[in-house]
């Protein structure tokens, strides 16, 4: 009986530099961990050069552009400057009120709470909604109304509702996080193989006992995608809800540069903005494949 | 005691071996089934008696995977009944097998967590679980593949898995629709003989459904041969020969040519 199991056997033509011919270059390199570390260090440089070409005229194109006054201190600031105050920022209050990292924190505890409520009432739903056909004929038509407003669009009466405090750009950033979560989860629970619920029935299993055992982990890929396109929507509407008066974050930091004229500060929280959203994807990512390991990738 | 069918009774009509009449485990009367405007199991009238093998052999696309999802209640009778152990047979009762056409095998599970999930659901105690679900990857040589995920196994390893999956529930009815399909000639000659060993141990009242009439000479207590759609019951055939049986014995040859004049005549 054939079985493929997967192996990491490790090529030792891939270990060569490139270019290099000779075939012993591998065997001698492969027993060395750390001749195997370096070679893949030189050979990833080689590869990304070009990448790190781009990024250096990129960088010195934008220099140069202030530098040379082409475009004014008032509009653009030389990514020197941002630089500098990306690290003065993390020790001083000036000019916009507040540390970095008080920004980014306050910025965060915003985005992770409204992403949090809408996963905790936006995946159940779904899940629900595509097991149970009822539910969706029952919950849908409201759904579908209201999905395609723009969650700022709601800021308005968030206002109105919750005054100006954290609840009310909680609630902008949950709208907008809780339509991916409750789709994908929808669309994964649907797509649940109708044999394998028959399987978990033939058991003896009740309509519930079948989500539960198979409607639900079947739909986990789906619900993952969900997780990050929600994210993904925290993170984007935070800057939107954060013209809701504050007095911190990073949305607020970016408004009060335009308000100082300081376009550094502008960046820097753009720049701030930029990272924390890739960082926070890549927690969820790491989440993911741990939670899927040895599953089917 | 149910009544027997109006029919003349399968078990008088064509079973001298059986000179105490055996028990019958399902009981199938008038059984009509149409979807719509078509009409696809017509007036079936037969027995599955305790403990035996019975294949249903027919074309393809005549209704067999019809009549196993009616048995189990997954779909609605238009006409008829069907009773096991006397009541109206439903899945709802757990206490089926079912090995499925397709593949079946639960992704996200390991090969013992498959076998041992049909179990779970029953909320079988852990212990017994364990030392059922043991037994019986032994009996089918799945040990050394108990860790593995579905995905990295053969198509003969997975459909392994799920029949080990049923005969792990101890199911007081077995259903396989064509299980061996999908496979190669060696390993379906290998799973056949599994199959039967395992049944005749566990005492299991097997419904094996297949187009393949070598596999049903080879496999059956006795053949029903079905019709086209609409299928009715062609023929009856008992299958005495004893085990274990050779393709090539004369008498192997002369029943398996009568199942398939009984097919090709219509
Ligand atoms: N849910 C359904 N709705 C309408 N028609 C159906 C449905 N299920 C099956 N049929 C039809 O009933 C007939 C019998 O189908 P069935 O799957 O029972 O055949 P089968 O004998 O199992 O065939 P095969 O050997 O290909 O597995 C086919 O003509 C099929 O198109
Ligand atoms: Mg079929």
């Amino acid at each position: 009986m054939s079985v493929s199991l997967s192996q990491k056997t490790l090529d030792p033509a891939e270990l060569r530099p490139l270019g290099s011919k000779d075939p012993s270059w591998g065997r001698l390199a492969a027993p060395n961990p750390l001749v195997r570390v370096i070679k893949g260090l030189l050979r990833a440089a080689y590869q990304e050069k070009l990448s790190i070409i781009s990024l250096i005229v990129f960088f010195l194109l934008w220099e140069g552009v202030c530098y040379f006054k082409i475009i004014g201190p008032y509009q653009l600031a030389p990514p020197s400057k941002v630089l500098k105050l990306l690290i003065a920022k993390l020790a001083t209050q000036n000019p916009d009120g507040a540390y970095l990292w008080a920004h980014a924190l306050s910025s965060l505890g915003l985005a992770l709470s409204g992403f949090g409520a809408a996963t905790l009432f936006g995946v159940p739903l779904g899940l629900l909604m595509g097991w149970y056909p009822r539910l969706n004929h029952l919950v849908r038509p409201v759904f579908d109304l209201l999905r395609p407003i723009p969650p700022i669009a709601w800021i308005p009466l968030a206002i109105i509702w919750l005054g100006i405090g954290g609840v009310a750009k909680g609630f902008i950033i949950f709208l907008a996080a809780f339509v991916p979560g409750v789709i994908n989860s929808f669309t994964g629970a649907r797509l649940t193989n109708p044999v394998l619920v028959r399987v978990a029935k033939i058991h003896g299993a009740s309509d519930f006992t079948a989500f539960w055992r198979i409607g639900v982990p079947s739909a986990a890929p789906m619900i993952f995608t969900g997780l990050r396109l929600s994210l993904n929507a925290a993170w984007t509407t935070l800057v939107a809800a954060e013209l809701v008066a504050a007095s911190q974050g990073l949305g607020f930091m970016i408004q009060m540069g335009r308000r100082l004229a300081r376009p550094d500060i502008v960046i820097v929280g753009m720049l701030t903005i930029g990272l924390l959203g890739a960082f926070l994807s890549w927690i969820l990512s790491k989440i993911e494949r741990s939670f899927f390991a040895g599953r089917a990738s | 005691m149910t009544p027997e069918p109006q029919t003349p009774d399968p078990a008088k009509r064509s079973n001298p071996a059986a000179k105490t009449p055996k028990a019958v485990k399902v009981l199938v009367r008038n059984l009509t089934k149409s979807f719509g405007s078509l009409l696809v199991l017509d007036n079936l009238n037969f027995v599955v008696y305790a403990g035996e093998l019975l294949c249903l052999v027919g074309p393809t696309g005549c209704g067999k995977t019809t009549f196993l999802n009616c048995l189990t209640g997954f779909l609605p009778l238009t006409a008829g009944e069907i009773l096991v152990d006397g009541q109206k047979a439903s899945f709802k009762k757990g206490d089926l097998g079912f090995v499925f056409q397709e593949s079946s095998t639960i992704p996200w599970l390991t090969v013992y967590d498959n076998v041992a999930f049909g179990l779970k659901i029953k909320k079988t105690p852990p212990e017994v679980i364990k030392e059922r679900v043991e037994r019986i990857l032994t009996v089918v040589g799945l040990n050394p593949f108990k860790d593995l995920y579905p995905r990295e196994l053969s198509a003969s390893l997975d459909q392994r898995v799920a029949l080990a999956r049923e005969f792990a529930t101890q199911p007081n009815l077995l259903l396989m629709d064509e299980p061996y399909g999908q496979l190669d000639i060696k390993l379906r000659y290998y799973l056949e003989d599994e199959l039967r060993r395992i049944q005749e141990r566990e005492g299991t009242t097997v419904a094996f459904v297949t187009h393949n009439i070598e596999e049903a000479v080879y496999l059956a207590d006795r053949i029903l041969v079905l019709t086209q759609k609409p299928a009715t019951i062609k023929e009856e055939v008992i299958v005495t020969l004893p085990r274990p049986r050779r393709f090539d014995d004369p008498s192997f040859v002369a029943i398996r040519d009568q199942v398939t004049a009984a097919i090709q005549w219509w």
